[in-house]
């Protein structure tokens, strides 16, 4: 049978050099990274090594760039810290964040009294400039404020102007995270010059490997960990390191970053493709969002809602080929993705196609034709 | 032979062969997010995390259901206390725990304490037991969760979890045990041992590094933990985060091959630290550290008094990787604060050697450890006027020394 992967913004596939990379961690290089033997320098130099790979690609210091075991973790600790030790009081965000912000922003809300604002988007899925930066300028220079925007979104594919925010943010001293897992990787990052205090980043994104993930913290700010008990990564995060997965988190960072250009030229080049044989074909499609700076590897489609389309995930399936109606995080939740909740009203059917650098036209010609078949 | 020879099994374990082979393809071609519930690639991987959620849960007589996923031990701990303490705060906000638990636990303790909980640290007797009628006097009504160690990492020395749950059922309270050092090594059953909530990780015993698992008892009682991660709602929501499927399907495998071939590396390992044990203990003033009897198979900690313990390790460490103490602080140079704990004064805490031996110790290793340390001691003693104090019959205790 076919298989197609079109699911690349939940998770990719490794690639077999970051494997390379991270068989001797796993197999002969397996000393504790704390212990002070030859077998514990060896993990602590891969570590520190890949620190500062990351940081170079990433463009910050290595004392800067912590490793964590997901983009969940580090959007906890960052949200965590910020309201626990920062004091901060008021959080701004936006309705169609992933739920690693959002529900640790409820929960912070909850237990703290702190007050979380949203702010508008516009039809389109873009957020309204106008209105981030109205809260901002309305909340940050009376309160200690943190806002926490992704850099572009995992659902929609939009990407967020981060320098605007980050702009405001610095101007009306408020702190400013973002969520970066869907760009790391993929978009060229400088954390230095983009004017965030804090970012989370994950290597299962980026075709690295899954339960690795790190977080940027400015080195002017100073958090407490959300894990406690053991030192590691300079007492931010405790807990012994998961050697083989950093040294695999910087492989595929170095991969990524060194063929971003071509990737991201083959799936625009797929995503236009693809869209224009859909359009051609199906004449209901619509785009899920008509904003135009989006990631080249994420198409957003919505179909009426009808008992076909409402199998159609299910019906693609059986003929091998994976894609998805939102985020992979929910996508078992009866709700249905509250990204697309938001924008639309509930009578569609919302399509993330999502390709990589080992997607073809060929494939994009299966997914078309399967879908016009399933549809007639 | 093999050189070095790794006698630190107690940080951190090689990862089995077979667990590395098992691990690959769920790397490269079934590298689906578990999470992803529309199509197979996602459900090849959630079937993979749940063939390992039964084998994680086979090992120490759990429900499947009952093990959530984590990052490793330390992420559990903190889970579990922290959880505890937020979804138990009507209750009560005593804790309890020893002085000699792990970093994971004593630090997030202090973490509670900082939020308002309260935290007895009970001391243990001069062979790390507990003094289990202590333990009982310090409950209150206020106690909410007894946390103890099901083994510690430098000595060994093994809890009778069994009384200790006894204690914690009559009184209502909750048990919960940071059983890194025991699962995998000796027999371990929630359900014999009553233990109601237990971290654990794969590195200790010949899986990956960066999984590991809390148990939180399903039945008899209930017991429920807020997450301290949120997102998702991974792991029925009490850990948010995409599943490191080949972690966790490393994971499972590591802990099936311990559940059956336990016997066997418990009888290997016995069997090879009593002799380096035996042989070691007849230098001259070797003190053994912890409890005979009481302790876990491969572990062996042997004080070498008026031997410096930095030193030591330098003498041995190009041939054998080995610690005086926890991996976690051994890089500060204070000596170990479970030795501390048991009442060694600094010069044997500092003299310490912890072995830790695994499933694939051979026996001309340990004869080779045998001989080094035996030979870097006497060596180091040579050369140091305490020695020679104390072989001139000076108590060095006696001796007041001038300030530098």
């Amino acid at each position: 049978m076919t298989s197609i992967y079109f699911d690349n913004a939940a998770t990719t596939s490794l690639d077999s050099r970051v494997l390379d990379a991270m068989l001797p961690y796993l197999k002969e290089n397996y000393g504790n990274p704390s212990a002070i033997h030859g077998a514990g320098r060896t993990s602590r130099l891969a570590i520190e090594e890949s620190r500062k790979t990351v940081a170079s690609l990433l463009s910050c210091k290595p004392a800067e760039m912590f490793f964590t075991s997901c983009g969940t973790e580090s959007t906890n600790t960052i949200l965590n810290a910020a309201i626990r030790n920062l004091g901060c009081k008021h959080i701004i965000t936006s309705p169609i964040e992933h739920h690693a912000t959002l529900l640790t922003s409820q929960k912070l809300a909850e237990e703290f009294g702190i007050e979380v604002h949203y702010c508008k988007h516009q039809e389109n899925g873009e957020l309204d400039y106008d209105d981030l930066l109205a809260l901002i300028e309305k909340v940050g220079p009376t309160n200690k404020t943190i806002v926490s925007i992704m850099h572009a979104n995992n659902e929609l594919g939009i990407i967020n102007d981060i320098d605007r925010i980050g702009q405001a943010c610095k101007k009306h001293e408020v702190l400013f995270h973002s969520d970066m897992v869907q760009t790391v990787g993929h978009m060229p990052i400088n954390l230095h010059e983009m004017a965030v205090d804090f970012a989370s980043a994950s290597a299962h994104k980026f075709h690295g490997p899954k339960g690795k993930g790190a977080m940027y913290i400015n080195g002017s700010v100073k958090l407490e960990p959300l894990i406690f008990g053991g030192g590691q990564e300079r007492n931010m995060r405790a807990g012994t390191e998961n050697v083989a997965g950093i040294v695999g988190f910087a492989k595929a960072l170095e991969l990524s970053v060194g063929d971003m250009l071509e990737e991201n030229n083959h799936c625009k080049e797929l995503k236009d493709y693809c869209w224009a044989a859909l359009k051609e074909n199906l004449k209901e499609v619509e785009l899920g969002t008509s904003c135009n700076k989006t990631l080249s590897r994420v198409l957003s489609i919505i179909l009426p809602h009808t008992p076909k389309t409402e199998m159609l995930q299910m019906s693609l399936d059986m003929k091998g080929i994976a894609l998805s109606g939102g985020s992979a995080c929910s996508s078992g939740a009866m709700g249905g993705s509250h990204v697309m909740k938001h924008l639309h009203d509930t009578a569609c059917v919302p399509l993330r196609i999502s390709f990589c650098k080992s997607n073809t036209k060929e494939e994009v010609d299966t997914l078309v034709k399967s879908i016009k078949e399933l549809l007639s | 032979m093999e050189l070095p020879i790794y006698l630190d099994n107690n940080a951190t374990t090689p990862c089995d062969p077979r667990v590395v082979e098992t691990m690959v393809p769920f790397f490269t071609s079934n590298f689906g997010n578990a999470a992803s519930r529309n199509h197979s690639f996602g459900w090849t991987a959630e079937e993979a995390v749940d063939y390992a959620r039964e084998q994680v849960a086979a090992l120490i007589g759990a429900n499947p259901k009952e093990i959530i996923f984590t990052s490793g031990a330390t992420e559990g701990d903190n889970l579990a206390l922290k959880g505890v303490a937020e979804m138990y705060a009507a209750k009560g906000n005593h804790f309890i725990t020893t002085t000699v638990e792990h970093k994971a636990v004593l630090d997030t303790c202090k973490v509670l304490e900082k939020e308002g909980c309260d935290v007895t640290y009970l001391e243990v007797e001069r062979d790390g037991m507990l003094d289990l009628a202590k333990l009982e006097a310090a409950i209150t009504p206020k106690t909410v969760c007894i946390a103890v160690m099901y083994a510690n990492n430098e000595i060994g020395t093994v809890n009778p979890m069994k009384e200790i749950s006894a204690i914690a059922k009559k009184h209502g309270v909750l048990l919960m045990s940071d059983a890194v050092q025991a699962v995998g090594k000796i027999p371990v059953d929630v359900n014999e041992d009553g233990i109601d909530l237990m971290a654990f990780t794969a590195h200790k015993m010949y899986g990956p590094k960066g999984v590991g698992a809390l148990y939180v008892r399903r039945k008899n009682p209930r017991v429920k933990v807020t997450a301290q991660m949120d997102g998702g709602g991974h792991e029925r929501g009490m850990r948010s985060g995409t599943l490191n499927v080949p972690g966790i399907v490393g994971f499972g495998k590591a802990c099936e091959l311990c559940r059956l071939e336990m016997e066997q590396d418990a009888a290997h390992t016995s069997k090879l630290r009593d002799k380096l044990e035996t042989e070691l203990m007849k230098i001259e003033e070797a003190y053994l550290n912890g409890h005979k009897e009481n302790r876990l198979p491969h572990v062996s900690n042997i004080s070498f008094k008026h031997v410096e313990g930095e030193g030591l390790l330098m003498g041995i460490n190009k041939d054998i990787a080995l610690s005086s103490g926890s991996a976690c602080t051994s890089a500060s140079l204070e000596p170990s604060y479970v030795l501390k704990a048991l009442g060694l004064g600094d010069d044997l805490a500092h003299s310490s050697l912890r072995f830790g031996l695994s499933r694939f110790t051979k026996e001309d290793q340990i004869d080779h450890a045998v001989e080094l340390v035996r030979k870097t001691v006497l060596k180091l003693r040579d050369m140091s006027p305490l020695w020679e104090m104390y072989k001139e019959g000076i108590d060095l205790d006696t001796i007041e020394w001038a300030e530098h």
